[in-house]
């Protein structure tokens, strides 16, 4: 991971943090070392748990404190009461979900609000290497090639809000970045990644 | 990861003894009431003043309470002794640990090897059931006799981890922290059943007599078997493999029945070595104590932890099949349904239910960190 990215990485911590009410419960679903965690409990004060599929990850954040779950997430949902979070976080983890409808569901269903963070398929970059490439893109926020990439799942900022309007979802709030900061412009067109705040009606 | 260097063990320590103070009555969960109890235990490391650091550690059913250090002249340390010591994972620099051997069994707490007053003879099978309850109760006496109020942790593997479950669920109040290893929440029909055959291994070996068999010969023959068929269940098909093989102990077969293959030789050794430490008699006792064991309300797991305030760090192994990481994850689902904090790690390895005596780097990481965030939250409560 390159310094830059690790730096976005760090932004998006941060907007997630602003979007979270101090001392809530949180679930991070894929939380990985648990920095996002780690950020929230400290600067926010949650009390949070967190779901991991790595072995080593599950170390890291036992190391830092933090309580989780080594799984996968599908299964990891299930294992809640209703309502039992005030936010449920897939920070860059939905596109390895196996049924993303369903894990949405399942996180309204125990959690008040769910925070989305995905990579933007469809931004300049990468319609570009598409279109004049002749290649799937390889972008920062996807850097992947197609034999060794996880990701089972590829989305653009438009797909997933068509995908709320037509799933009855209420977005509550939504924050588009490039690898700089944030885009306000045409953001399916710019942005390289999105954070959507989201709830049931 | 940085880790610390680990400074030397705990050095010489011995085995101590309670005794139920005369007039006092030990109930059990059948509604025997034991007129004697003694315990056998060890402490390690120092109660602070607050006396908030302390950790009760539960051995499993062939340990005792020598879980570290080493005893006046012995080559080997406690039982687990990689992971209780100082700047080890239950660090004796920073908590004051207890482990005590359980009723029922033979290394020094009330048994069927015990002497029975009234018949100046030991208990033989007059030695009443116990069950996981009634082990955790004596353990409670133990601990209350010692100052204690609440436990920071109660940790333990295989049955060990049994005895700390029901700890949480019996005297929710007094355990701050649990740490369940390699086990589960109920005996099931398969683990009944290994223990069945142990049981009747033993039961069938003409020198047992009915349990009373003291003053004679000991029913080692069946003991050893029964220990041969719980070895087999603590190790993987894969590291079974890898340690034996089909490896001979001669150079070709011999056509006969003898000890040929190295597999045999091992679970024979280990067989014979077990008998010379272990009572027949314990032995039928604490495997129906595990057979009893099913922490179920109604039928239901999340029922029982109904209430409970404890953290909990639950650990598993890949390859233990004797008690596999799905138990496990019952048990954390429970929790989880329950609202209760808990960690869980699958730990991968080779080594089947002995794990958790041999991976003791992939524990550390884990008790270490929790006991320590554990303790520091507890300070910040006050």
């Amino acid at each position: 991971m390159t310094s830059k990215r690790k730096e976005d990485l760090r932004l998006d911590h941060k907007i997630i943090g602003d979007m979270i009410e101090s001392e809530s419960m949180v679930l991070d679903l894929g939380c990985g070392d648990g920095d996002l965690l780690e950020y929230l409990t400290v600067s926010k004060d949650v009390k949070g748990s967190g779901v991991e599929i790595s072995e080593d990850a599950i170390y890291s954040c036992v190391e830092k404190g933090l309580s989780v779950s080594h799984g996968d997430i599908d299964s990891g949902l299930r294992e809640y009461p209703d309502l039992f979070f005030d936010y449920v976080i897939f920070n860059q983890t939905m596109r390895q979900v196996h049924k993303p409808k369903e894990a949405i569901k399942e996180a309204l269903r125990i959690g008040k609000k769910v925070i989305v963070g995905f990579p933007n398929f469809c931004n300049l970059s990468a319609r570009c290497q598409l279109f004049f490439g002749g290649r799937v893109p390889v972008t920062s926020s996807l850097p992947y090639t197609w034999y060794d990439t996880p990701n089972l799942h590829f989305l653009s900022i438009k797909d997933f809000q068509v995908f709320c309007d037509t799933s009855d979802l209420k977005v509550e709030t939504k924050v588009f970045l490039s690898g700089k900061g944030r885009v306000k412009i045409l953001p399916n067109l710019f942005a390289l990644n999105a954070i959507f705040q989201i709830s049931g009606r | 990861m940085s880790e610390k260097p680990q400074k030397d063990g705990i050095g010489i320590v011995a085995t101590k003894y309670f005794n139920l103070p005369e007039g006092e009555k030990f109930v059990l969960e059948s509604g025997i009431k034991l007129l004697e109890l003694k315990i056998a235990y060890e402490t390690y490391g120092e109660l602070n003043d607050r006396k908030d650091n302390a950790v009760l550690i539960c051995h499993a059913l062939s340990g005792d309470a020598h879980a570290a250090g080493y005893h006046k002249g012995d080559k080997k340390p406690g039982w687990w002794d990689e992971m209780i010591g100082p700047g080890k994972a239950f660090d004796t620099d920073k908590y004051f640990v207890i482990c005590a051997n359980v009723i029922g069994g033979c290394k020094g707490s009330s048994g069927p090897n015990s002497i029975d007053t009234v018949t100046g003879k030991p208990y033989g099978l007059g030695f009443p059931i116990v069950s996981m309850k009634d082990m955790v109760n004596a353990q409670k006496k133990l601990v209350e006799v010692l100052g204690i109020e609440k436990l920071l942790a109660v940790s333990g593997g295989s049955m060990g981890g049994m005895q700390a479950l029901q700890w949480t669920v019996s005297h929710p109040d007094m355990v701050i922290s649990c740490i369940p290893v390699a086990t589960t929440y109920k005996h099931s029909a398969q683990q009944i059943a290994f223990d069945e055959v142990g049981r009747q291994a033993i039961m069938a070996d003409p020198t047992w007599e009915g349990g009373d068999y003291y003053e004679k010969a000991h029913p080692s023959a069946g003991l050893s078997v029964a220990r041969m068929i719980g070895h087999i269940t603590y190790m993987s098909n894969g590291s079974m493999e890898k340690k034996f093989g089909r490896m001979l102990k001669k150079e070709k077969l011999g056509y006969e029945f003898t000890t040929e293959f190295e597999v045999e030789g091992y679970l024979r050794y280990r067989g014979d070595s077990f008998v010379k430490r272990f009572d027949a008699n314990s032995y039928l006792y604490l495997t129906k104590a595990m057979d009893y064991f099913d922490l179920q309300k109604d039928g239901k797991l999340t029922q029982a932890f109904k209430g409970v305030k404890t953290r909990f760090l639950v650990i598993a192994f890949s390859s233990d099949w004797l008690y596999p990481p799905f138990q496990s994850k019952e048990i954390v689902k429970a929790l989880k349904l329950n609202g209760i904090d808990v960690t869980y790690c699958e730990i991968s390895s080779q080594y089947g239910h002995d794990a958790f005596l041999l991976e003791f780097k992939e524990e550390t990481k884990l008790v270490k960190y929790f006991l320590d965030n554990t303790h520091k939250k507890l300070g910040k409560n006050k």
